[in-house]
């Protein structure tokens, strides 16, 4: 039996995905941009797509910016906000526990001379909105945080992250690439100014992604070239990419509350099947603030990259959370952030489930999970 | 194959020939193998001169090579990150013996303390019954219930001399399957196998300093400068200066930058006076060494021991007489007078093909 609990480092894509997308690798290869019957055959299934997402986040669809991956559209957000902001002032406020896209953003804004805010969070991973608030100056250009955490799942209040920024009139980028699909999140409601997503975090292929630019928000692009995206992002569009995106939104957004309530369901067998059967485990993460479908969970006296080779021998597929380039283990910085110490981020394992998991497969894990904790920790 | 005979294997997989070889033959007698690579050096943070590629033992090219030998063959494959132990238990250890004046082999360092350690126990945590790896030895289990490590068939390639530290505990754990083949075999089987690496050269000796300019990384480790003085004979005479004594090993007999009537070598370095000391050829002349650390493969029977030693990996071996001293020491007489005694190297006992210990060289014994 083959176990698949990494959703969020990536999805299968769906087979409703997959049906809507197969045309536009099969026969429909116009350029949306051209003026005749091929470029037409595609424009309006560009446009359809560019409103389920709209539809999804919450927004207009002349809001949604297509980009190859959520990476592009962190950079995108911060670096063309920086570029069209940056003369009003050179400080950004962010938190401790951003993806490496966002993470990795500031830092570089940091060598061009920006100044970087990083607000810390606490041993259950969430965010001090009056630190945050104090954080911004009036050299604030944008604030940047994400809506839920890739590694523990934990939550951020984006609402009131939003209520912050437009009382301090500075632009908010959320980057909703895990949360998208799993829990509500919009645009307009929440008060963002840029929303990062990613297609292939929910069942849309990989190379697809994009930016929610709210209307009159500043940004410069990232890629120049032709007038696609309204000139906001140059580049033949990846047509079958966008289709299968806009498709996988609408999904989303009409299963959410079924699929989301039947993944907690699991989830929360796990944890507790996991708590009661293996000593000293913890859950690391609000435990009711996070996504329904993440579990991080620290096994003391255990190294994860052991672990995480063990259970894939049984068919298990989890993560450590946080994998360097190469595919070996690094500390996790946001386990540090909450407070752990490196032995403990060491003995730390996320799953993560998503639409194909069973009761059955949570069932597998919890009787095989035992037996290789025990070996690694030299009790058999 | 049996469900009895089919075992669980790691090899231990480098990217090069031998161990893609390894992993091939194991899968191919129906055993369940699993590939690992060690990541033990960030090669980012090496700065190649003129920015050419290296090709050493486990650069993250050659994981790339491995994971892709891996998929060939269809074993699973894994990188283990080890770059921090790595970094105390064998690079710190290599970079203090050269500040103590005196010329490490930091191979035998990680196979002792990283390879059949660390990685070792890795295999035990993934329910292995053996770790394999692509060295040139053999070992056999004896009437006497003993694991004996044995030299490989292939005499230009035979490592033993890498694995004198290999414990019974260990041996009991550990094959190499081309012990008994030659690398001309091996080659033969990678192309057999289609595997894509068949064609690849040698890797260097330390995979750390890929250009095999150690001085320089030395110095970007500690500092340049350090350990500056004289050159002075075994009479005292200054002859001159250097720049460092970690630049200077026993034996060598370039780079000494001074004028001379006769050849002069290096036959000593003193790290807490600064001095290299030189002299001629006749003064590397040893009669035996002192070696600390010796661990015995094969416990001896008796307080003196007749064998035959290695000094360094590249030496043949030569009859000595071993006598076994308390805290771990042992004296080596060699029945004749050896050139450069090094100390730092390590000294491997022999009988026969058969390691028997071997120990980590103090100093050489010259008066009676």
């Amino acid at each position: 039996m083959m176990i698949y609990l990494d959703h969020n480092a990536t999805t299968p894509v769906h087979p409703d995905v997959v049906e809507a997308l197969l045309p536009f690798l099969q026969g429909k290869f116009g350029n949306p941009s051209s003026i005749h019957w091929a470029g037409r055959a595609v424009k309006g299934a560009v446009e359809e797509a560019r409103e389920q997402v709209a539809a999804l986040a919450g927004c207009e669809p002349a809001e949604v910016v297509f980009t190859s991956t959520g990476t592009e559209a962190d950079n995108m957000a911060i670096k063309g906000a920086a570029s069209a902001l940056g003369g009003g002032g050179n400080h950004i406020v962010t938190t401790q526990v951003e993806h490496p896209a966002v993470a990795n953003c500031c830092l570089y804004l940091e060598s061009l001379g920006f100044e970087v805010t990083r607000v810390p969070v606490d041993r259950d991973g969430l965010l001090d909105l009056e630190r945050l608030e104090a954080a911004v100056t009036d050299r604030t250009i944008l604030i940047s945080a994400m809506a839920a955490n890739n590694e523990t799942g934990v939550l951020f209040p984006v609402r009131e992250i939003g209520e912050i920024a437009a009382r301090r009139r500075v632009p908010f980028h959320c980057d909703g690439v895990q949360a998208a699909g799993k829990v509500p999140l919009s645009v307009r409601d929440d008060g963002i100014s840029f929303l990062s997503l990613s297609g292939h975090k929910l069942y849309a292929p990989k190379g697809i992604g994009a930016l929610v630019v709210r209307r009159g928000v500043k940004c410069q692009p990232l890629i120049h070239g032709g007038s696609q995206e309204r000139n906001r992002r140059g580049g033949t569009e990846n047509v079958a990419g966008i289709v299968a995106f806009g498709r996988a939104c609408a999904i989303a957004k009409e299963t959410m509350n079924d699929e989301m309530g039947r993944l907690k369901g699991l989830r929360d067998r796990l944890e507790a099947g996991i708590l009661a059967r293996i000593s000293g485990a913890r859950v690391n993460g609000h435990r009711e603030l996070r996504l329904p479908t993440t579990a991080n969970i620290t096994i003391p006296g255990v190294e994860a990259d052991s672990l995480l080779m063990a259970l894939d021998l049984e068919g298990i597929a989890a993560s450590s959370g946080s994998a360097c380039s190469s595919g070996t283990l690094k500390l996790s910085p946001v386990l540090a952030a909450m407070g752990r110490t490196p032995g403990e981020a060491r003995g730390s394992v996320r799953f993560s489930l998503g639409r194909g998991n069973t009761d059955q497969e949570i069932d597998r894990v919890l009787a095989v999970l035992p037996a290789i904790v025990a070996r690694l920790r030299g009790e058999s | 194959m049996t469900e009895k005979n089919r075992k669980r294997i790691v090899v231990a997989m480098s990217g090069g020939v031998d161990s893609s070889v390894t992993a091939a033959l194991l899968k191919e007698e129906g055993h369940e193998v699993i590939g690992i690579s060690m990541q033990v050096w960030d090669y980012s943070k090496f700065t190649a001169r003129g920015g050419e590629k290296f090709d050493t033992c486990c650069s993250l090219d050659d994981i790339h090579d491995a994971r892709r030998v891996a998929e060939q063959i269809g074993i699973p494959f894994y990188v283990v990150n080890f770059e921090e132990e790595f970094q105390r238990l064998v690079i710190d250890d290599f970079v203090d013996e050269y500040f103590r004046g005196r010329t490490p082999n930091p191979c035998v360092r990680c196979n002792q303390r990283v390879k059949f350690q660390l990685l070792l126990q890795k295999a035990r945590e993934l329910g292995a019954d053996f770790l394999a790896t692509g060295h040139y030895a053999r070992i056999e289990r004896g009437g006497d219930g003993l694991f004996h490590l044995l030299r490989g068939d292939d005499p230009g390639k035979d490592q033993s001399y890498f694995l004198f530290t290999l414990t019974q505990e260990q041996l009991a754990r550990v094959i190499f399957p081309l012990g008994g083949m030659t690398k001309p075999e091996v080659r033969q089987q990678a192309a057999r196998f289609g595997l894509r690496v068949a064609e690849k050269g040698e890797s260097q000796e330390i995979c750390f300093v890929p250009d095999n300019d150690y001085v320089r990384f030395l110095e970007e480790e500690r500092g340049k400068g350090r350990l500056a003085g004289e050159i002075v004979d075994r009479a005292g005479n200054v002859l001159g200066r250097h720049g460092g004594t970690y630049r200077y090993t026993v034996g060598q007999r370039r780079g000494l930058g001074i004028a001379h009537p006769h050849p002069l070598y290096v036959v000593g370095v003193d790290a807490e006076r600064r001095q290299v000391i030189v002299g001629p050829k006749e003064e590397l002349s040893a009669l035996g060494l002192a070696a600390a650390d010796v661990t015995w493969v094969i416990p001896p029977a008796a307080e003196t021991v007749e064998a035959a030693c290695k000094i360094r990996y590249r030496h043949h071996p030569v009859p000595c007489t071993v006598t076994v001293l308390p805290g771990s020491r042992a004296e080596v007489r060699f029945r004749e007078p050896e050139r450069s005694v090094t100390p730092g190297q390590a000294v491997v006992f022999y009988h026969g093909d058969e390691v028997l210990g071997g120990g980590w060289i103090d100093a050489a014994v010259t008066g009676n």
